[in-house]
């Protein structure tokens, strides 16, 4: 079966939330997410007679990013030679102890963190695509990125009561969608 | 207050955009709406879900810029 096709038109209409969060939660900076969204796109203009629709057009963009983010680690790894870690004791009593001390340090809860939000991440994501599509951009841009109602308006060119029906809609529908899982 | 208000009064809530007057008429009319108590408990689980997931996504202005670089190269 090969049912999916690519439409390059409407990508950034459709995934590029989706990769936007992905790649923030792996690399952390605003910039380096949207240079590396970016090659990705290109990339998959490049090759998109390889696309042999058997995966959806989104799992075959973010196969793509996830090559474009490992070269991002693989570059950032490379200046690592220069750096040096160096570890000191806080004072001379725990000299000694600083393996036991470290045993707790928070880099386990970050990276359950991060599994857990990218699950509930892919969650939102999936029910969002329930949506049509005008509507779950107004609902992120107001839910997500808390725009003022006003501004959303202008945007759009709607009214205020347009808004609140739209994001009344909206909201009924993820709760619904989200309630199985994680409520 | 009908449903209907008491319902969008809710949304505006999520969104700290109520007014006082509105939600004290939100919360009298929950006294007594079942139905309207059952949406406002799924509408707060959402925020929360949402403030707990801690999403982002991109700026429209970047979203722009990204469909111009993709027009051009498909042009090309």
């Amino acid at each position: 079966m090969s049912n999916n096709q690519l439409n390059p038109n409407l990508w950034v209409d459709k995934y590029s939330d989706y990769l936007f969060n992905f790649t923030i939660v792996r690399v952390n900076d605003s910039e380096i997410t949207k240079d590396l969204i970016s090659e990705t796109f290109l990339a998959g203009l490049k090759s998109k007679d390889n696309f042999k629709g058997e995966a959806s057009e989104r799992t075959w963009l973010i196969s793509i990013l996830k090559r474009k983010i490992i070269d991002h680690y693989r570059k950032i790894n490379s200046n690592k030679g220069k750096a040096e870690v160096r570890i000191t004791y806080s004072d001379e009593e725990s000299e000694g102890d600083w393996l036991e001390e470290r045993v707790s340090d928070p880099y386990d809860k970050n990276a359950e963190d991060l599994i857990l939000n990218s699950e509930l991440g892919t969650a939102i994501y999936n029910c969002l695509d329930n949506l049509n599509e005008k509507h779950a951009l107004i609902f992120k841009m107001k839910t997500i990125d808390n725009f003022d109602t006003e501004a959303i308006c202008k945007e759009f060119d709607i009214s205020p009561s347009n808004l609140w029906v739209i994001i009344h809609r909206a909201r009924k529908a993820m709760a619904d969608c989200l309630n199985e899982n994680w409520f | 207050m009908k449903c209907e208000d008491a319902g969008q009064v809710c949304d505006k809530s999520q969104y700290k955009e109520a007014s006082f007057w509105e939600k004290l008429k939100l919360n009298v009319h929950l006294l007594y709406c079942n139905t309207c108590r059952e949406y406002t408990k799924k509408n707060v689980k959402l925020s929360i879900v949402f403030k707990k997931s801690n999403l982002k996504i991109m700026s429209l202005h970047d979203k722009k810029e990204l469909k111009k670089q993709i027009h051009q190269e498909i042009a090309k």
